[in-house]
């Protein structure tokens, strides 16, 4: 069991250092989902399955919807 | 004047992060045995009969915070719509139809309903409840919308989310009126504990937040997407 947090740590700090350098947004977006949804793991193994289905539904996919919602309604800048 | 209201903040909040140092090393509840969580878990199957202890404190113990809690996310919702609303014209038309998308949503839209409809009524049993629940539902109408499958006039969203925070409140008020009188008291008959009916107003409670978060997200959705469709 702690090796598998363990693992789930470092998925977590890697996609988050990876996320910055990502040039597309919108996959840059994609990929900060996979932080709530691992969080939302380890919620689980944590016994807060209350915390776990919020963090799965609001953290991967509002957060995801919303974030999408504001780059295509912004303008993107010129290189 | 300014730097009178700065210095002042500062202070309090200076004044409150001593008073917090100060006692947490000489009066720490946890540390003796007093503590809430100690004592709802002693008594929330008798007093909310909610199988759920989460639920029971979200809905029961801290109900108005949920009002609150819903309040807040209507706010958002509001400000976030005016924002996506606005702005120039020329990226009209972002949407584009995509088959799969289409054909999948299609397929898969009964199933997350369910899902959320499964979240919200089993509240008060199993893990789950109105916030998550809703955000579900409104995840498949977000994709579907997205996707050109279906089209609903938004005043219908609206006119529902009203009527879900008024029932909400009413639910609250109706506590006012019984003997032992609060707002949000649990004033319904408790019924046999861990059946599905059973809990007084606790699954209603979650019903309509589950109703009042879904709809405002659609809502969300239908105002910046009805925009970007228009040509």
């Amino acid at each position: 069991m702690l090796y598998l947090v363990l693992f789930l740590f470092t998925i977590m700090i890697v996609t988050a250092i990876a996320i910055m350098f990502i040039k597309d947004i919108s996959g840059a977006i994609i990929v900060t989902s996979i932080i709530s949804l691992v969080a939302s793991v380890l919620f689980l193994i944590m016994a807060a399955p209350d915390v776990a289905i919020t963090e799965a539904s609001i953290g991967s996919a509002l957060t995801l919807v919303v974030f999408m919602l504001a780059v295509f309604k912004t303008q993107r800048g010129k290189k | 004047m300014r730097k009178f209201f700065t210095f002042v903040l500062l202070s309090g909040f200076a004044f409150y992060v001593i008073s917090f140092v100060g006692n947490s090393t000489t009066n720490n509840c946890a540390s003796k045995g007093i503590s809430v969580g100690t004592e709802i878990l002693k008594n929330f199957a008798n007093q909310t009969g909610s199988a759920n202890a989460v639920t029971s404190v979200v809905v029961s113990y801290r109900g108005l915070d949920t009002l609150g809690e819903v309040t807040v996310l209507f706010l958002s919702a509001i400000a976030l719509s005016l924002l996506l609303s606005a702005g120039s014209n020329k990226n009209k038309s972002f949407l584009r139809r995509s088959f799969i998308l289409e054909k999948g949503i299609s397929l898969m839209l009964p199933f997350i309903t369910l899902v959320g409809i499964y979240v919200i009524s089993h509240g008060h049993l199993s893990p789950g409840g109105g916030f998550p629940g809703g955000v579900i539902i409104a995840t498949g109408l977000f994709t579907a919308i997205a996707s050109g499958l279906i089209k609903i006039n938004k005043s219908i969203f609206s006119v529902i989310e009203g009527l879900a925070g008024l029932t909400f409140v009413g639910l609250g008020i109706m506590g006012l009126t019984n003997e032992p009188s609060s707002f949000l008291y649990n004033f319904m008959p408790k019924g046999i504990f861990g059946n599905m009916i059973s809990a007084g107003i606790i699954p209603l409670v979650y019903a309509v937040v589950g109703v009042k978060v879904a709809s405002e997200l659609t809502t969300l959705a239908l105002n910046s997407f009805t925009y970007g469709e228009e040509k």
